[in-house]
């Protein structure tokens, strides 16, 4: 058992902290937002140059080969500059399924290319009736010619409007909530028969809905093995859930530096609002919760490159809803304590409040892991 | 970073868990499975039968009878001794009179006190809480007026658990009614139960069990060898101890072996014609309380870490998370084991039993117990510093508010 961070891992956060606290301090982040993609082309320009692109990619493809501790120490920091460039989508999902499921061919050709930022990817996966049940899929692959004709539609992909391509899932067999039956496919964001439409989320990341129709694919667009996906796209989102768990928690830990700086300054009766007990005892149970959140966010990186697929999973739900359960007290916490000025968009504490509120409901929310695990008490 | 025990530590807690297994009397293991607290006896037998092993006084250094075991160790080592279920160690003995004397006492206390501790030879008892002092400790007011080569101690103290199993009690006293702080004119104690003018009366607590007393000293004696430290630096000693020695204080272990033994005792129990542990909602609160666990293991691996690596040993303040979590979750865990119980954990049958013996029982045995685990862990939170008083020091000393 170890907590201490290789002097590499140190480096690495530094780093990211450093370019993070030049470019986005709250009005940058404000004017990237306002920006007509919302996000940073430049800044992705740089996160290549620094290597961040290609942090868990292999050094044989152009990467840092970094593994799940140093994209949690990214997200972490990440999550406390509320970073909205597509890194999520395209090099925790796409990099992840590109990974797992890749050939030769397809690793070679798209893993440097999202190193070198050339290359954005979105991971096309969940569907509107699907809520968050990953065998319930009913878009279609059907063969033809040689190859594939893909029609159906994706919902709330996320960055699925900048992506150049597309990781879609498909039914090769099987009816709808069959977990046999899905392949995962690249897909050109500009083939013939898909249509994008973009929009913000909640806290500004951008997503879009997906409509393929009459989408041909060669064979070589196939990702991994044919009919037996779904043991992938469990890995791409156990990878989401545990990098966003570490981004939550840098997230809350901006929130209660924000909130304690507030306590501090703030006079109310002739004097500063953090000498009531009251609200000093809210400010320690935050604590508490970020702690614990903290805890559920290393086991979540620690877990998921375990092999055994079941502990895997249990520890990754266990994480998803410690994390979620202490990020929503955080968040709504911080807010109280602000008083008004936290319910207003100028101020910062309302921008990580939604981001925490985004991410709870990305890969499962707190109630659907939690029904899992009560799925396997024994 | 790498959450994983080493091979080192699995071969250590391997080690423990077979010690426990084959050393363990099965008596005393099965009356704590079914939720009963350990008798005087059994805690005294299984302490014993440790100290023979070397492994009572777990965390003191190897010359006064410890293991010599790392804080890691230290922590598997109370899991597993919780997790069998076993008496836990007298705390007052191991981890409250024994570090303080290594820290502070004199060689001939070390000597005098010191195994009889770690044997259990002499039961202790902890003389802080007053009637007007609780949280606030400072203001405590039972004097101790030096007369020659004796101090003369009056007052009472109140709370003391197991003061009637008691030989002696470390107690803090007035000695200097007059410094300019309050702390500065507390000095600490080492008083024989058995001396004329102790005198000790049961509270009874709300679980109906005889665990908490008043005591009161009218004119008692102590020799003033039985000074720990110097005079009116009493307080120095007692934060000593309130602060040493964190490691166990989640008690992970006995909430992990409470959700146990809940979901076992839920296969026998049934709801809708059902074993309940099929229950929906028993389920999800079973899930809940593992991720709760999950979470605190976590923290506590880390807080257990940073100790083992800190140079000045020093608590961290944030053991007070794990004081908070830790009380929470043994409170949650015990009304778990109550709510399976359910009706049949309401009745108080153990007294009546002599005379009933001949009538089948009421429930199934472990039911009765849960009620009286789930009333005297809500002194789980108050005790060792409320979790109020655990956010005041978080407040203070992590927040900086």
């Amino acid at each position: 058992m170890d907590f201490d961070l290789t002097d590499d891992q140190r480096l690495l956060t530094e780093s990211i902290t450093r370019l993070l606290a030049d470019q986005y301090a709250f009005d940058q982040r404000k004017a990237i937002l306002k920006s007509s993609q919302g996000w940073s082309p430049a800044l992705w320009g740089k996160y290549a140059e620094l290597g961040l692109l290609g942090l868990p990619i292999a050094e044989e493809h152009g990467g840092f080969g970094g593994g799940a501790v140093e994209v949690m120490l990214l997200m972490q920091v990440f999550g406390r500059h509320l970073v909205l460039e597509p890194y999520l989508a395209t090099v925790v999902l796409g990099g992840t399924a590109i990974r797992l499921a890749g050939d030769a061919g397809q690793k070679g050709e798209i893993l440097p290319a999202i190193a070198s930022g050339a290359m954005k990817l979105a991971f096309a996966h969940y569907e509107r009736e699907a809520r968050y049940d990953i065998a319930d899929v009913q878009t279609t692959a059907t063969p033809k010619d040689g190859g594939f004709v893909l029609e159906g539609a994706k919902s709330v992909v996320l960055h699925g409007d900048c992506a150049d391509r597309l990781i879609v899932s498909a039914r090769t067999a099987g009816g709808r909530d069959d977990a046999e039956g899905i392949s995962l496919f690249l897909v050109d964001a500009g083939a013939e028969g898909v249509a994008r439409r973009g929009y913000p989320l909640r806290d500004g990341t951008r997503a879009a809905e997906l409509s393929l129709s009459g989408v041909r694919v060669p064979a070589s667009a196939l990702l991994g093995e044919r009919d037996n996906a779904l043991p992938v796209i469990e890995r791409v989102v156990e990878a989401g859930i545990a990098a966003t768990a570490a981004e939550v928690v840098g997230a809350m830990e901006a929130m209660q530096a924000m909130t304690l700086e507030y306590l501090k300054t703030r006079q109310q009766f002739g004097r500063p609002i953090g000498e009531n007990q009251a609200l000093q005892h809210r400010a320690a149970e935050m604590l508490v919760a970020l702690e614990q959140g903290r805890s559920m966010a290393m086991l979540a990186s620690m877990m998921v490159e375990e092999p055994d697929a079941a502990e895997r999973a249990r520890s990754i739900s266990m994480a998803k809803v410690g994390v979620g359960q202490a990020g929503r007290f955080v968040s709504q916490q911080a807010i109280q304590l602000h008083g008004g000025i936290g319910m207003t968009d100028e101020y910062a504490v309302g921008h990580f409040f939604r981001r925490v509120m985004v991410i709870e409901h990305l890969f499962g929310d707190t109630d659907w892991h939690l029904d899992r695990l009560a799925d396997q008490v024994a | 970073m790498d959450l994983r025990f080493t091979p080192e530590e699995v071969a250590f807690r391997e080690e423990v868990r077979a010690f426990i297994r084959d050393n363990l009397p099965p008596e005393i293991r099965e009356r704590m499975r079914l939720g009963h607290p350990p008798r005087k006896q059994d805690t005294i037998a299984w302490q014993r039968i440790l100290n023979r092993k070397g492994w009572a006084a777990y965390s003191w250094p190897k010359e006064w009878g410890g293991p010599g075991w790392s804080p890691i160790q230290r922590m598997i080592f109370l899991e597993e001794n919780l997790s069998a279920p076993a008496p836990e160690m007298l705390s007052f003995n191991i981890t409250m009179i024994g570090p303080v004397l290594i820290q502070f006492g004199t060689e001939a206390q070390k000597r005098r006190f010191l195994p009889r501790a770690a044997n259990l030879d002499d039961w202790w008892c902890q003389g802080f809480s007053e009637p007007g002092a609780g949280s606030d400790l400072a203001s405590l007011k039972t004097r101790a007026v030096r007369e020659g080569d004796h101090y003369v101690v009056n007052g009472q103290k109140i709370w003391t658990s197991t003061a009637h199993n008691a030989d002696w009690c470390f107690c803090l006293v007035r000695t200097n009614p007059q410094a300019a702080k309050r702390q500065e004119g507390i000095s600490f104690l080492l008083i024989d139960m058995r001396t004329p003018g102790v005198e000790v009366r049961p509270i009874i607590s709300i679980d109906g069990s005889h665990h908490l007393n008043e005591v009161f000293f009218t004119d008692v004696k102590v020799p003033v060898e039985n000074l720990v430290g110097e005079e009116n630096r009493g307080w120095n000693v007692a934060k000593y101890l309130l602060g040493n020695e964190r490691t166990g204080i989640a008690r992970l272990g006995k909430s992990k072996e409470r959700v146990r033994f809940a979901k076992e005792v839920a296969r026998e129990v049934r709801k809708r014609g059902r074993p309940l542990i099929e229950d929906r909602a028993f389920r999800a609160r079973v899930a809940q309380l593992e991720v709760d666990m999950k979470a605190l293991e976590i923290t506590q691996l880390r807080v257990v870490s940073a100790y083992a690596k800190s140079a000045d040993g020093r608590p961290d303040p944030l053991s007070s998370v794990l004081k908070i979590k830790g009380t929470e979750l043994l409170q949650a865990t015990s009304e778990l084991a109550m709510d399976v119980g359910g009706p049949q954990a309401m009745p108080v049958w153990q007294q009546e039993l002599a005379q009933l013996a001949n009538e089948p029982p009421i429930g199934p045995e472990w039911a009765p117990q849960m009620a009286p685990n789930y009333l005297m862990l809500r002194a789980a939170s108050i005790y060792g510093g409320t979790n109020e008083i655990q956010k005041n020091i978080l407040t203070k000393a992590v927040l900086g508010l």
